[in-house]
């Protein structure tokens, strides 16, 4: 390689190094602000009392949903490995949601609860068909998408 | 260094042999790419169960997924061609990183579009500013980015070589895009299909999905063929060879 292909080459690799560097302390120094939510158990342990509008995310307790019979308010409860918190939203709920499922709902704490004011299912990466997830579990989850009605 | 690169890769480097190699297999690209595309769709859409508890709306994976994979891998591909182009100086090289970046920003683009159109119902929102949509969007302005600073300059290949130096900065991103989804809690699902390890996604459902990545790579080599194709016969365009090509006198037996 001749001297002159050489010095680029260094200075291309150095300007790249450089770049990775920065980029690098920037990823780590924004580590703690880049979360894009707070598992219940965070929010117990007051990770969140900071922010006074944050997401929370965990899953939706089986059996918690309970719906008011005249408006479109809905209370559940999410939980993570090791901790639980009711959550109180009104308004319209993705196609996804029902119980067991992922969910990540924008709000603030009231009190002991957290009042939403948006909801969004999370996906999981798993796919497979209908007749085999049914045949797996024989039970009541297997329903394609059943969100509007009351799941049991 | 001439000892370590073969006699074929030095000559195919230049502009006119790539022009006649290129051109000779462009359509066997185009046309495998064709039915590739052709046989993952219809195993995709048609053939592959719905899934239990998307159902049919799942089916957007076989467009999203490996037009994502793409908008990665023709970065990769651009920013290594960006490398050479600095070091080496060799035209082909900024002709093949310059024509990739409309192509990756396509892949991007769609991406980007197709992913908010199934959000929309699945998550339920079009759009949120977590770490994988962010980054990938980032992608997309890198591509842009690429694409404007190469036509900033009145000359071609000063241009060529600014962009190049951007396209090979933006490889950082190309890491954070994959990973954001295991580095941060983000809204976007975890990686379906992994190298290492069991894919988390039936057999019936998975073979048209790699189907459909085949096909959009096949794709891309012959967009850029063609596209480098056109931009070697401009930037050579005083030469002999292109003379020949452009008064008929060498019958290539292929229209540019």
């Amino acid at each position: 390689m001749n001297p002159t292909r050489k010095r680029r080459m260094i200075i291309v690799l150095l300007v790249l190094a450089a770049a990775v560097v920065a980029v690098g302390l920037t990823v780590f120094a924004l580590q703690q602000n880049m979360n894009y939510l707070f598992t219940p158990s965070q929010v117990r342990a007051g990770q969140a009392e900071a922010y006074k509008t944050f997401r929370l995310g965990g899953m939706v307790k089986g059996g918690s949903i309970e719906r008011s019979g005249d408006s479109l308010k809905v209370g559940f409860t999410v939980v993570d490995a090791d901790g639980a918190l009711p959550v109180e939203y009104t308004g319209i709920l993705p196609d996804l949601f029902r119980d067991n499922q992922s969910v990540i709902a924008t709000g603030h704490m009231a009190g002991d609860h957290f009042v939403a004011t948006e909801v969004l299912a999370k996906h999981d990466e798993t796919y497979m068909p209908k007749e085999l997830k049914d045949a797996m579990e024989k039970a009541h989850h297997g329903k394609a998408v059943a969100a509007n009605e009351a799941p049991q | 260094m001439s000892k370590w690169i073969p006699l074929w890769l030095h000559k195919l480097g230049s502009p006119p042999i790539f022009y006649r190699f290129a051109g000779t297999l462009r359509p066997w690209f185009l046309a495998l790419a064709l039915i590739a595309g052709a046989i993952g769709l219809y195993g995709g859409l048609v053939l592959a169960p719905a899934d239990y508890q998307q159902g049919d709306a799942y089916r957007i994976i076989f467009i999203h997924v490996p037009s994502a994979w793409m908008g990665l891998f023709i970065y990769g591909v651009m920013a290594v061609a960006s490398f050479i182009a600095l070091v080496w100086r060799i035209k082909l090289a900024e002709a093949v990183a310059m024509e990739s970046a409309p192509i990756g920003a396509a892949f991007t683009f769609i991406t980007l579009v197709t992913g908010s159109l199934w959000g929309k119902p699945m998550w339920g929102t079009w759009w949120t500013w977590d770490a994988r949509l962010t980054s990938e969007l980032v992608l997309l302005f890198l591509y842009l980015g690429v694409i404007g600073l190469y036509h900033a300059f009145e000359d071609r290949r000063q241009g060529a070589r600014a962009a190049a130096f951007l396209a090979i900065i933006g490889i950082i991103n190309v890491p954070i895009v994959h990973f954001s989804v295991n580095w941060w809690n983000t809204l976007h699902q975890g990686s379906t299909v992994r190298i290492l390890g069991p894919s988390k996604i039936s057999m019936d459902m998975l073979w048209p999905l790699l189907t459909m990545m085949v096909a959009t790579k096949l794709y891309y080599v012959a967009s850029l063929f063609g596209r480098v194709r056109a931009d070697l016969l401009e930037l050579e365009g005083g030469k002999d060879w292109v003379r020949r090509i452009a008064t008929g006198e060498q019958a290539t037996g292929e229209q540019a």
